[in-house]
């Protein structure tokens, strides 16, 4: 069987799936939509799986030329390719089981106003996985604008999902009105690129950026194709949407969110440099090194600070994905496959880490009715199989081993190393710091550790109180077992991550043919498939166990100061300038947008367009 | 090749950025993101026309007749399709936002913050 085949499917199925939901949920049952949208989900998963072993037994690039619209004999033509290699394969298979994870979650108890539409809730993430899924798989620019929009128009309205509460429909404008500010900027870039080459695939722009000489009009169209791209990742200092967003979406929908849409935004800049850019043509290496490194030790640095003292849990975890970014984008910046077989490992265990806690977020927030640190503050005592996971999977964050997120960082920080040593302490230091606040935020609210908070607390640090509504319609008496079993068989497969030697292999030879902008155009365009060997496999060595160790040590130390606060004026008194850039207003947001395209400009620039 | 249009995609896609940065009023936000859309349409035709080319369709002309490229007419129309569900999609949470809070001013929206 031929697996190029199977990709249109891997698209085509959940959008058939929420046609199906779309059209006949309301005459169904909850009960019947949701199975059918656990089986839709449970077939995408399949095809993904198969998809990515199919490739790994044979040819490892499945390329799939839609409609048959193959290039003529002279190398031209309009037909839209589905370029699968093993990175974006193994995506795939990322986005559709944590969209599974959702959907079992969110099973039955996950309240869908009004209540005789039931299969609203099912259908749009089955939509926003299609459009994940096509972002990655894509081979064509301007196809992946339309699933960058795509999912982006799906992910606006799950954000303002719960429409008759005043505060998520201001998140999903927000987060509209940015990403899509995002995705026009790249259809300009993308316009540009059209103009010089004639061509709308990744491999033929390549390809034809090949034989020039770098100019402006390259220049531009880099800084805003990334820039959309960026946007979507949420880097600094276009990140402000992210917060807001994850503050109001419902829990599954951040599970998402946070697991795997801002992720296929680093995926995305990665993707466009090694297809597009990175031939002689294109951005010169040192100025893409350069762009990257400076946005995510930024992003790493910011996300990091602003983590610590929040206490809406969802917008802590927010700000840790925000830091995470930046750690991805570092990875992805040094430009070795070692770092991107790192990120890659990264990114997975950090899916299902993010998602896991996320998950127990909603638990509590179904069953206290708030997710503010400061109330539910002891509360959560008699949920010990809820703490334990929490616990886990902020010493994960930490970078504890074996978990995958240690390992992926420990490669990542060993290959960013070689080119700063200081760049492996803003790793440890921002794992440290991320999973020292997830912690404290546990510790307080599994345990009840620490001083009680005061009753006449004046409203200094984060102004956002976590005073909700619980999603499941009223508080739940019984946690039901969907909801508890979601987060144990994430952090299981996080763990595994780690484990697994095999896994741990394919990422590097993933990274290996990800990495190489020959590969991919004679993949793509001449069908030969690229060279197996001389990759180099991604594994645990002494240093990154220590490292991880070390990180986990102070995360937890840093945990335990932070219960006791001590310095608490002293931290508020520095964070408040920081805290009061992220203003919830719209018209900052987009003004620090354009300040990071010209910033992006101002960083490409040097090296790409030679001053005569 | 003359410059002009694409001078005018640059100062409408500013146009819009500016009038989404100064906005007081949602309903004029959500309309200055679709001024910044159509600088995409009016960058993408400047770039597809052909001095001298008619429309690129082959009924009454000629098959070696000049026509401009339809590539960025297919895409052109695309990105209206894209921007339409977007417009449709803001404007329906634009509506929402007035019944809740009552107010449409984005300085007057503050309850995400820090």
């Amino acid at each position: 069987m031929n697996v190029s085949r199977l990709l249109p499917l891997v698209i085509v199925v959940p959008l058939l799936g929420a046609a199906v939901l779309a059209l006949a949920g309301r005459r169904l049952p909850r009960i019947a939509s949701d199975v059918v949208s656990v089986v839709f989900a449970a077939f995408s998963v399949a095809l993904a799986v198969t998809a990515l072993l199919g490739g790994a037994h044979g040819d490892p690039y499945v390329v799939e030329w839609l409609g048959g619209w193959r290039p003529g004999p002279g190398g031209t033509g309009v037909g839209i390719v589905l370029a699968a290699d093993p990175m974006s394969l193994g995506l795939t298979v990322l986005t559709s089981l944590l969209v599974l994870a959702v959907l079992v979650y969110s099973w039955r108890y996950f309240e869908e106003p009004p209540r005789q539409r039931s299969g609203a809730f099912p259908a749009l993430i089955l939509l926003f996985q299609a459009g994940m899924c096509g972002f990655c798989l894509t081979g064509d620019l301007f196809n992946s604008f339309v699933f960058f929009e795509l999912m982006g128009v799906v992910a606006y309205a799950l954000t303002g999902f719960r429409v008759e509460e005043p505060r998520p429909v201001q998140g999903a404008l927000t987060f509209g009105i940015v990403n899509s500010l995002g995705g026009y900027a790249m259809l300009l870039g993308i316009s540009l690129l059209y103009a010089r080459t004639g061509e709308l695939g990744m491999a033929q722009t390549g390809r034809q950026l090949d034989g020039r000489e770098p100019d402006a009009l390259v220049l531009a169209a880099f800084v805003l194709v990334a820039g959309g791209l960026l946007v979507k990742a949420a880097a600094v200092p276009f990140h402000f949407w992210l917060p807001d967003a994850h503050a109001v979406a419902p829990t599954p929908v951040c599970m998402l969110l946070s697991g795997v849409m801002v992720e296929l935004g680093v995926f995305g800049v990665a993707r466009l440099y090694w297809t597009v850019f990175a031939g002689p043509g294109g951005v010169p290496a040192e100025a893409f090194t350069r762009t990257l490194l400076t946005l995510g030790v930024l992003t790493a640095l910011l996300g990091t600070v602003m983590s610590w003292r929040q206490r809406h849990l969802k917008r802590l975890l927010a700000f840790s994905t925000v830091s995470h970014t930046g750690l991805f984008l570092i990875g992805v910046g040094v430009l070795t496959p070692e770092a991107t077989a790192g990120t890659a490992l990264y990114v997975l265990a950090h899916g299902g880490v993010k998602a896991a806690l996320f998950a127990c977020t909603g638990i509590l927030l179904d069953r206290y009715a708030s997710v503010d640190e400061r109330e539910l503050y002891g509360r959560a005592r008699e949920l010990p199989l809820v703490g334990v996971l929490f616990g886990l999977a902020g010493l994960a964050l930490c970078g504890l081993p074996p978990f995958g997120t240690s390992l992926g960082k420990a490669v990542a920080e060993e290959a960013a190393g070689h080119t700063g040593h200081w760049l492996t302490a803003v790793f440890v230091l921002v794992s440290a710091v991320t999973g020292g606040a997830v912690l404290r935020a546990g510790l307080r609210v599994f345990l009840g550790a620490g001083p009680p908070p005061e009753e006449e607390e004046p409203l200094t640090g984060a102004r956002v109180s976590g005073d909700e509504h619980p999603e499941t319609g009223s508080r739940l008496r019984r946690i039901p077992g969907t909801m508890l079993a979601v987060p144990v068989v994430l952090l299981t497969g996080a763990l595994a991550v780690g484990l697994v030697p095999q896994w741990a292999a394919a990422a590097g030879r993933a990274a290996h043919l990800f990495a190489a902008h020959d590969i991919y155009a004679a993949a793509v365009l001449d069908g030969r498939a690229g060279p197996p060997e001389g990759a180099v496999p991604a594994q645990w060595n002494a240093a990154g166990v220590l490292l991880g160790l070390l990180s986990t040590a102070l995360g937890a130390g840093i945990a335990l100061l932070g219960v006791r606060r001590p310095l608490a004026g002293f931290t508020e008194k520095w964070l408040g300038p920081l805290r009061r850039l992220q203003s919830g207003h719209i018209g900052d947001y987009v003004a620090w947008t354009t300040a990071g395209l010209a910033l992006l400009a101002v960083l490409a620039a040097p090296g790409t367009v030679a001053f005569r | 090749m003359t410059l002009l249009p694409y001078l005018v995609a640059g100062w409408i896609f500013l146009i819009g950025l500016y009038g989404l940065v100064t906005s007081r009023n949602m309903i004029h936000a959500v309309g200055c993101l679709s001024v910044t859309q159509s600088s995409t349409y009016v960058l993408l035709l400047a770039i597809g026309y052909r001095d001298g080319g008619t429309a690129p369709v082959y009924a009454d002309a000629p098959t070696d007749a000049r026509v401009v490229d339809p590539v960025v007419q297919a895409l052109t129309l695309t990105d209206i399709v894209v921007g339409a569900t977007v417009t449709a999609l803001l404007l329906a949470l634009i509506i929402q936002l007035h019944k809740r809070h009552g107010t449409l001013d984005p300085d007057e929206l503050s309850e995400l913050k820090g």
